[in-house]
């Protein structure tokens, strides 16, 4: 795509959420819609690290359990240890970075199937860890979490009180959109940079890969972190909006969706995770209201979808011209 | 002078059976040495011994007099002993040229964290891989098809694309593994010259395992003969040709091959 087409594809975007959506919405008088949109917006940053993974060549059905680990890091060090929300956002993401270190190391070794049914696994481990520990107070979960506080730097207000403005719904839309674009702007940067070129080596053949020196378990796990850290920010978001979070706030259906919404908006472009978040998302809500039958049309949906344009939707795009490869 | 690379009393042994047995063989720097044998000899398990790809059940590998011998690929890759393989492989859904820059990984001066805030050195590093791949592919004659998609790629390109990777790490020594294997006489031709040209104009030290007798005659120092995993011998073309073992086990069934 010519760089000017990206930059208005940018620019566009950027009116869309942050001019287009907060008129629709305050004109129309539908302020649930924010909260929509702010969910749609922190698990698609869930679905850019289970893209990350894709990209080395390794299905990851565990998001879930670094969502609900962030969550769970976020809440404890909230409501236990007194630390500002905004200071445990990028810690809750490092925790699960480090985490998936450990988990990692010895789990990436597998492949296909194999590594995606251990990841599968992750999920429920993680339900179940945070069920029986102490400091995350089992099945009655942690609720009643303080609204973010302020954010100073100098004595100047960066980030205001969530709990002293006027309208906290936009602006957690605000902040989940905010977060949203970093991250998918760093991942851009990532798949576009040597760090990509790397990963698409060790996703094509990892032999090859380590036989012009490239470490593929250093680099497997370094993207496995990445992935785990946009999962720990996304969970101590949520945690945030709904100032309370349970073992079951993040279950196995949870990881199912955001390896689905890679696949649904395309793993071969970055952008994919995003699109395919917020067409699950509303399509699986649109669906409600075709009663017991929901599962069934969304499955059969899902597979024709994926039978028809198997690199995803964004592939549209690129049958109409070469458009917005990578 | 101390050879390149030191090849000790290396065995491989894969439960009962024993696909190298206690092979030894020195190589000086820039010699051109093919390695042959018949089919399930252990030629291509030498070659993952020698790179680190497999690990020895004893013996040991020097190169430059350190050994290299069970440690991880990517680790005798950097020290500069670098295997392509017998199968081809490449990366698939790459281009040609994308094929080679990635294969440079070696030569990075510039951090991962670097290339993704893309600083100076970064930005140094992507000029010099693309200006070096380019270059390569001129050498080996792929630059007409630098931005195929390599799925697309008939054998004899293949397997060029194969050396061209190798190539890019920069090694010192260079393991090809049946190089000319599924090209014709004029493609195996352009190949053996390409391989006399990496030695004499980029100073590399080759080593080869090959079947096609006549391009190994022609292009060998020295020959190394495996036959059940053990070296029956070793010698310039002219000798092994006439070595009574050698044919016995192996060549004299194929007397018109060498052009006996
Ligand atoms: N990973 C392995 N596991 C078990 N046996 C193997 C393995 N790799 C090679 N072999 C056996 O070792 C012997 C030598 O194989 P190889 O080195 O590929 O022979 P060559 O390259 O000379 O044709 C063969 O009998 C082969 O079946
Ligand atoms: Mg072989």
């Amino acid at each position: 795509m010519k760089n000017t087409t990206k930059i208005a594809g940018v620019g566009i975007f950027l009116l869309i959420v942050f001019v287009m959506v907060p008129w629709a919405i305050a004109a129309s008088g539908r302020w649930d819609f924010y909260y929509t949109l702010t969910s749609v917006a922190l698990l698609s940053i869930a679905s850019a690290g289970v893209w990350l993974t894709f990209y080395i060549g390794r299905i990851n059905i565990g998001q879930g359990a670094y969502t609900l680990a962030g969550g769970y890091v976020s809440a404890v060090l909230v409501t236990q240890a007194g630390v500002n929300f905004w200071l445990t956002l990028p810690l809750a993401g490092l925790f699960c970075a480090a985490l998936s270190v450990l988990i990692g190391l010895p789990i990436l070794r597998l492949r296909g199937v194999y590594f995606a049914m251990i990841t599968l696994v992750l999920t429920e481990v993680a339900r179940l860890t945070a069920l029986a520990l102490p400091i995350t107070q089992g099945a009655k979960g942690i609720t009643s979490i303080p609204l973010p506080r302020e954010l100073s730097l100098f004595g100047m207000t960066l980030i205001p009180d969530f709990a002293r403005l006027e309208n906290p719904k936009l602006a957690f839309y605000l902040m989940a959109v905010i977060l949203m674009i970093a991250s998918y702007a760093a991942l851009y940067r990532i798949v576009n940079s040597r760090l990509g070129h790397l990963c698409r080596s060790l996703q094509q053949n990892e032999e090859l890969a380590s036989s012009i020196g490239v470490n593929i378990s250093y680099l497997r796990v370094l993207a496995y972190a990445i992935s785990s850290f946009y999962g720990g920010i996304a969970g101590a978001s949520f945690v945030a909006i709904s100032q309370s979070i349970y073992p079951s706030s993040f279950q196995v259906a949870d990881s199912v969706n955001f390896m689905l919404n890679c696949f649904l908006g395309g793993l071969g472009f970055v952008f994919g995770p995003m699109l395919g978040t917020l067409v699950l998302y509303f399509g699986w809500d649109l669906l409600f209201t075709t009663g017991r039958y929901q599962l069934l049309i969304y499955s059969s949906l899902l597979i024709a979808l994926m039978m028809l344009l198997p690199n995803g939707l964004l592939s549209l795009n690129q049958l109409r011209g070469k458009g917005m490869r990578k | 002078m101390t050879p390149i690379l030191q090849i000790k009393g290396v065995s491989k042994r894969y439960g009962g059976l024993t696909a190298v047995n206690n092979v030894s063989f020195d190589v000086a720097k820039g010699e051109i040495i093919s390695v042959i044998g018949p089919n399930g000899a252990g030629k291509s398990t030498l070659f993952k011994l020698i790179s680190s790809f497999v690990g020895t059940s004893s013996g040991e590998v020097l190169f430059k007099g350190e050994r290299i011998s069970d440690l991880a690929p990517h680790v005798v890759a950097r020290r500069g002993v670098v295997r392509t393989f017998q199968e081809t492989t490449i990366f698939r859904s790459m281009t040609v040229r994308e094929n080679v820059i990635v294969a440079h990984h070696l030569r990075s001066k510039a951090t991962l964290a670097g290339f993704f805030f893309g600083t100076a050195a970064a930005r140094a590093d992507v000029q010099t891989f693309g200006a070096s791949a380019d270059d390569i592919l001129g050498f080996l004659g792929l630059g007409d098809i630098r931005d195929e998609l390599a799925s697309n790629l008939p054998q004899g390109h293949l397997r060029a694309l194969g050396m061209a990777i190798g190539l890019a790490t920069g090694p010192e020594v260079l393991l090809l593994d049946e190089p000319f294997a599924g090209m014709n006489h004029d493609e195996t031709m352009r190949m053996v010259s390409n391989v006399r040209r990496l030695r004499d104009e980029r100073g590399v030290t080759v080593l080869l395992v090959e079947h096609d007798m006549p391009a190994v005659m022609k292009i060998s120092d020295r020959i190394v003969v495996i036959n059940f995993g053990q070296k029956i011998a070793e010698g310039t073309p002219a000798e092994i040709q006439n070595n009574e073992q050698v044919i016995e086990a192996y060549l004299g069934s194929e007397d018109d091959a060498i052009g006996m």
